[in-house]
């Protein structure tokens, strides 16, 4: 495996990012008054990497045909997509505060018509990972070396069309196409593996054909490394298993399975906001 | 007339627009042969994908594609594709309202010998409660070829209902398709036969029988299901009878479409030929048209009952 150098400053400065980005979760969820700030803080850090050092994407120009893809397949995690496209400059950091309202470009879940820079509407679990193999398909059929970038939940594993869809990528061979799992190990009724469990995730992609890497999703040097490794992998496409913390830089939040889908009042915003300096 | 299935003429269609339009890709569901989508992928191998036996993958991927320009064309039976896909179909392909085409073959009881599980009879209730999409249920070869055309070039998703069963062909070349337009194809003043899909020859045959007893029946093709052509049912009103024909439930389909309009706009006395909330079962397609009451003969009786 190669290992890329990467800046010490380069990762401060996604250290620095991820940080707002959590603090923007906690405001905007609070604001709403519902949301889901577990799994928005769980992958916080995997999306903060691509969008500042990852991926060629232009703010000025969203639908520029020669980006890279980014597909929310857990689509309850808007509001970490959300800020950090805000941070990207997509849209002003002000409209955050417009999360869930009438009238608002953030609906809920996101929407690719209303809000600049979101690749494809998703919210109900299991459909994005196909809607990115078709995204890997036409830049394959066009000759365009775009990359495309799918983030799934490990309980989003449970649904049947992620299957098909991973069956289907590995068949077309899309190594222009990297998924990544969020497996912060719990969903809403519970941890993954009394729910409904989808372990061994790795050897379930395995055994589909990918290439998997498993790494831990808040340290961002693993995961560029292991960006830069599915890059390098040909024939078949790479699926990163991160490790991570539902609730992630907010101690009370941390690994607590209540906070998929509550929002913080304004006193527990506060208190969150103290923790992520 | 030379007898089609509506299945055949799109496959033909698909691949004669493929050489014109450049952006269209085609999809399957392992059913290619059935479809005659392998017309089009013999053509142009490149730009066809068999997305093997799992539908919801296979609209999701369409959607995709659709993301990046192309004009995809995901076909497998109507079953499949509005039942087993149908929140694929709402969420990822009409929520965005993406350049997505289903064309679904194997609509209807006319399936025949396979039975139940593969007749599709609420295909088009389904697709017609979803925001941002069309629905065009084409009557023969000729209306099916230009109704694929117009699919391609309309903006955002279409559902195409085509049928396994050759049908009579009811329009010539020359025959202009106007999506959205209802289509007058006999004047009459006592009754108006609505019709669509494969009921618009029965509408057109019952017609006849109906002159036999002195009763001038007007008949209507009704291509494209939503957005529905009012205008025309409102001409239709002026009869003062109504009869809907369709190869679907009664429920939800083009009876209801029809009703919705008329309920609101000029209450007249109508009937629903259909399939009367039940599920078919295997036979020929003559046989099972005749066994749930969708005959040329059904419609004129039902005619004949609003008359007297």
């Amino acid at each position: 495996m190669i290992k890329v150098a990467i800046a010490k400053e380069k990762l401060e400065e996604l250290k620095h990012i991820a940080r707002r980005v959590r603090r923007h979760i906690i405001e905007m969820t609070a604001e709403a008054g519902s949301g889901h700030p577990g799994g928005s803080l769980s992958c916080t850090d995997i999306l903060v990497t691509l969008y500042f050092h990852v991926m060629k994407v232009d703010p000025k120009n969203p639908d520029w045909p020669d980006r890279d893809r980014f597909v929310l397949s857990k689509g309850h995690a808007a509001p970490a997509l959300y800020a950090v496209l805000a941070e990207k400059g997509y849209f002003p950091v002000e409209e955050l505060k417009t999360l869930r309202k009438i009238d608002s470009i953030l609906q809920g879940h996101p929407d690719m018509k209303k809000t600049p820079g979101v690749d494809m509407t998703t919210g109900s679990l299991g459909q994005g990972l196909s809607v990115a193999n078709g995204m890997a398909i036409a830049g394959k059929l066009d000759g365009k070396d775009y990359r495309v970038y799918a983030l799934l939940g490990d309980g989003e594993l449970e649904e049947g069309q992620v299957w098909e869809a991973a069956m289907a990528a590995a068949h077309y061979k899309l190594d222009n196409l990297t998924a990544f799992v969020d497996h912060n190990g719990l969903q809403i009724d519970g941890p993954i593996t009394q729910v409904m469990s989808p372990e061994i995730i790795q050897e379930k992609f395995k055994a589909f054909g990918w290439h998997v890497i498993d790494v831990d999703g808040h340290d961002f040097e693993g995961i560029i490394q292991a960006i830069e490794e599915a890059k390098t992998t040909k024939g078949r496409p790479t699926v990163i298993v991160a490790q991570t913390v539902k609730g992630k830089g907010v101690p009370f939040m941390e690994n607590q399975v209540d906070w998929h889908g509550k929002a913080p009042s304004r006193e527990q915003a506060e208190e969150a906001l103290k923790l992520l300096v | 007339m030379p007898k089609i299935a509506t299945r055949e003429a799109y496959g033909e269609a698909l691949a004669e627009l493929g050489e014109e339009i450049k952006e269209i890709v085609v999809l399957d569901a392992d059913l290619s042969k059935s479809t005659k989508t392998s017309i089009f992928a013999k053509k142009f191998p490149e730009r066809f994908f068999n997305m093997g036996i799992a539908e919801q993958n296979l609209i999701g991927t369409a959607a995709g594609l659709a993301t990046c320009g192309k004009i995809p064309f995901a076909s497998t039976f109507a079953i499949f594709a509005t039942g087993r896909a149908f929140e694929q179909i709402r969420n990822s392909i009409c929520y965005p309202n993406l350049n997505v085409k289903i064309a679904a073959t194997h609509a209807g009881i006319t399936v025949g010998e396979d039975g139940a599980t593969h007749q599709s009879i609420e295909d088009i209730a389904l697709m017609r409660a979803l925001p941002n999409m069309t629905v065009i249920s084409p009557a023969d070869a000729v209306e099916t070829k230009k109704a694929v055309r117009a699919a391609a070039l309309l903006k955002g998703p279409v559902y195409l209902r085509l049928g396994r069963h050759p049908v009579e062909t009811v329009f010539n070349e020359s025959y202009e398709f106007q999506p959205g337009k209802g289509l007058v194809l006999k004047e009459g003043r006592d009754v108006a036969l609505i019709a669509t899909g494969v009921m618009v020859a029965e509408a057109l045959k019952a017609a006849e029988i109906l002159a036999k007893d002195g009763i001038d029946a007007m008949v209507i093709n009704i291509h494209t299901i939503k957005p529905i052509d009012e205008e025309v049912i409102l001409k239709a009103a002026e009869c003062g009878a109504i009869v809907t024909a369709e190869e679907h439930s009664i429920i939800g389909g083009l009876g209801s479409a029809v009703a919705e309009v008329l309920m609101e706009k000029k209450p007249v006395p109508m009937k629903r030929i259909g399939i009367r909330d039940v599920f078919g079962r295997s036979g020929k397609p003559e046989e099972l048209m005749e066994a749930y009451g969708i005959t040329a003969e059904d419609v004129a009786e039902a005619a004949r009952s609003l008359k007297r």
